[in-house]
This record gives structure tokens, sequence and C-alpha cells, in this order.
């Protein structure tokens, strides 16, 4: 849980305003200015991306949340790939993929896959949708502060947009030997892809000015 | 161009889990007062823990490529493949793009990131002003197609789920994806442990 600084430090370190910006790449200290819609601030020393207008609001991003979540299910329900040999079936799908690698003796790669394609996720939705469900009425849920934390070091982990590229690859792959077929599974996951990407340019640190503390 | 003021000079830290800008007062054990991380001016042992980490994914890099990562038994026929000769494979039998792809994530992806960030350790070590821009756009580079690696481990496990037969044809993982795996999470953990505030911060004035 949250370690609550002692009192004197809370005060010493009293936040200024959040109306200055550093750059996390370089350390220049900017002051924050109102972005318009499509606007990008991009650091004048190193050109790294500062801020970017932030068009989606709670609302919408819960929406988005949803609706990540119902795409997630169906990807990790139905198949991903199914292979035909003689009237015979094999359908690939997740957690198949994951079992397999742990009993073939590889199961570093087995909990890499189950980590990046379903925990971490998973994790990351469930965080987002539980914090933005009590940010719509303005509130700060419970668990904020350590959840904030949590999602921003899970972030980098996540890892369903190579996923759908390696099916592609592996399609292929095994064509050159066996009868195979994209399964519904394929196209949950390409929607995954798309849905990712919208995303990824939502800053999730907003979060933290958009849902104030209470005075409680 | 008009001086731009550092955090550093103006006794400012920003907190590198939530943002927020804070006032330094030079404590010992800084904690962000939002959400109570440690606050660091610069990335705790940066160089270091990089080096440590790139070095071991280096080492793991050697294994990952000269063993094979995956064997394929198709009606008796026993066919080993490393990294490159399932690229090779692909390049002649499949589709050359997706060769291609995968030669791109395997093999070019890891060996850019291993000069990258050694160039970028090297030079911020020394403290040199030379293409700091650059360097600074190099590290963005890395931190953007670092995690596309994994397409090849995903590719093994994938084929082998699917293809399991047991007595006419197989697709079995080999230890090389196992060092392969490994080697893509040490230089994700090493491009993050590295702080490109360093790259700036040698004393001479802006160019």
């Amino acid at each position: 849980m949250s370690t609550t600084p002692p009192v004197n430090v809370e005060h010493a370190h009293k936040a200024i305003t959040s109306d200055l910006l550093i750059c996390e790449h370089c350390d220049t200290v900017y002051r924050r200015r109102p972005l318009a819609r499509g606007d990008v601030a991009r650091c004048a020393r190193c050109h790294a991306v500062l801020e970017r207008h932030q068009r989606i609001g709670l609302n919408a991003m819960f929406a988005l949340v949803i609706t990540v979540m119902v795409v997630f299910v169906q990807a990790n329900v139905w198949p991903i790939i199914t292979l035909g040999l003689n009237g015979t079936e094999i359908h690939a799908t997740l957690w198949g993929i994951i079992i397999m690698m742990w009993k073939d003796h590889s199961q570093v790669v087995s909990v890499l896959a189950a980590a990046t394609l379903f925990f971490f996720p998973l994790c990351k939705m469930l965080v987002l949708g539980w914090l933005l469900v009590y940010g719509r009425k303005g509130q700060r849920a419970p668990g904020f502060r350590p959840l904030m934390v949590t999602l921003h070091y899970i972030g980098p982990w996540t890892m369903s947009e190579v996923f759908v590229l390696g099916i592609l690859v592996s399609i292929v792959k095994a064509q050159l030997y066996f009868d195979v077929t994209p399964d519904i599974g394929v196209f949950a996951y390409a929607g995954l892809a798309i849905l990712i990407t919208v995303f990824s340019s939502i800053d999730m640190r907003q979060l933290w000015d958009k849902i104030p503390e209470s005075s409680t | 161009m008009s001086a731009l003021p550092r955090a550093r000079e103006l006794g400012l830290i920003s907190c590198h889990v939530c943002g927020l800008v804070c006032r330094d007062n030079q404590l010992e054990d800084p904690a962000c007062p939002r959400c109570s991380s440690a606050l660091h001016r610069r990335k705790p042992y940066s160089c270091a823990r990089t080096w440590a980490l790139l070095i071991a994914a280096f080492l793991l890099y050697i294994p990952a490529n000269v063993l094979p990562i995956m064997r394929t038994v198709s009606l008796g026929d026993v066919d080993d493949n490393t990294i490159l000769s399932g690229v090779i494979e692909l390049w002649q039998k499949g589709s050359p793009d997706l060769a291609m792809i995968v030669f791109t994530a395997s093999i070019l992806v890891p060996m850019t990131k291993f000069l990258v960030i050694s160039t970028l350790l090297l030079s911020s070590q020394r403290g040199t002003p030379w293409a700091r821009r650059q360097r600074a756009m190099l590290y963005r580079l890395v931190e953007f197609i670092g995690y596309w690696s994994m397409l090849d481990v995903f590719v093994v496990a994938l084929l082998t789920a699917l293809v399991q037969f047991g007595f006419f044809s197989e697709v079995e993982p080999l230890p090389g994806v196992v060092y392969f795996g490994l080697t893509v999470v040490l230089t994700m953990l090493a491009s993050q442990s590295f702080d490109p505030r360093l790259i700036w911060d040698c004393q001479d004035q802006d160019d």
C-alpha cells in the first residue's frame, strides 16, 4: 500500500503549481499553455513530445475501456488460428499457447506470453475501469494513488500489437507445411491492436489533474 | 537560441512516475507529495544499471542466435531452425516481405539497440556535446522499437500450440527462444534505466 510521507516532508515538498511542465527527456522547464485540438507541444531543446491535446474526456475514456474489455474477452475466448488435417481441426487460443509452452520446457516464454498478452493488459483495463467509474463522479477511487503508480509501471509491458504481427507471420510460416486458416480470434486481435493505438495517444497522467483530491 | 532553463538549475524536480513538478528541498530521500514515489533528480545509478543490463542482454543474445529456436518435425523430417535460418526459409519458400519483417524484429532491432544504447552511454559518460539532439532522437527511437523484437518469440509459441500431432508432425520450442525472450526483456529494461537527461548534462552552452 501507499506510504504517506511525514507531514513536514509533505509541506516542504508542496507542489508549486501545475502550470509548470518539465521535459522528461532533457529536464527543461516550460510554462504550460492551453493546447488547441490536435496540438502537440514539443520540447524546444530535444524535440520530445511534452504534451498532447487530450480531446478524450473521462466519459469517452470509460467507453473506450469498456470496448477494449469486450474485444479483449473475444480475443481470448475464440480460437486465433485453425489448422485442418485429414478432417481434424486444431484450434490455437491464447491460453492454449501459454499452456503448450509451459509443457514444452519453455516456461520462461510461457510466463512472458501470459504476462504481456494477458495479465498486464487485463490489469491495465481493470485498474483504469475502476479509476474511471469513480472518476466520472468526480471522486478518487479507493486506492487511487497506488493504482495510478501501478498503471505507470505496467504501461510498457503490454504487447498485444506485437502478437497481431506474430499471428500473421505464423500463418504464413505454417502454410509452408499445413493447411491453416485465420479464425475469429484474429479479427478480435486486429480490433484490439487498433484500440490500443487509439489508447496510446492518451496520457494517463491527466487523471491526476482531472480527478482532484476531495477535501475530506 | 535563448537559454532554456533546466529543472536542476531552478531547483525543481519532476516526479518520474506522475510528472508532478516539485521544489527540490535538498532532503535526503524526497518523496513525491502526489504519488509518494521517490523523487530523483536523475535516475539512480543510471549508467551502471544500463551497462549491466545491456551486457547481460548481449551475452544472452549469443546463444539466442547460435542455438536453434524451433524444431519442426514433418513426416519424419526433423528440421531445427535458428533465428537466421528461419528468416532464410521464410524468404525462399514463403514471402520475402514477411521475412524482412522478421529479420528487422529479430536481428536488426536488437543490434540497433545494442549499438545505440552503448553509444548513448559512452557519449554521455564522457560528457560530449556532440550531436545531442540526434542522440535524444536515437533514445526515443530505441524506446519506441523496444518490444517489437518479441515477434519471433510469439511466432514460435503460436506454431508450437498449432502443430501438435505428436506422431506425424510437430513443432517444438528449443532453448534459443528462451534466451531470445530474455534478451528482449533485458534490452527493454536497459533502455528504461538509461536517463536521457544525461545527454544534456554537460556544462557548456546550448547550440
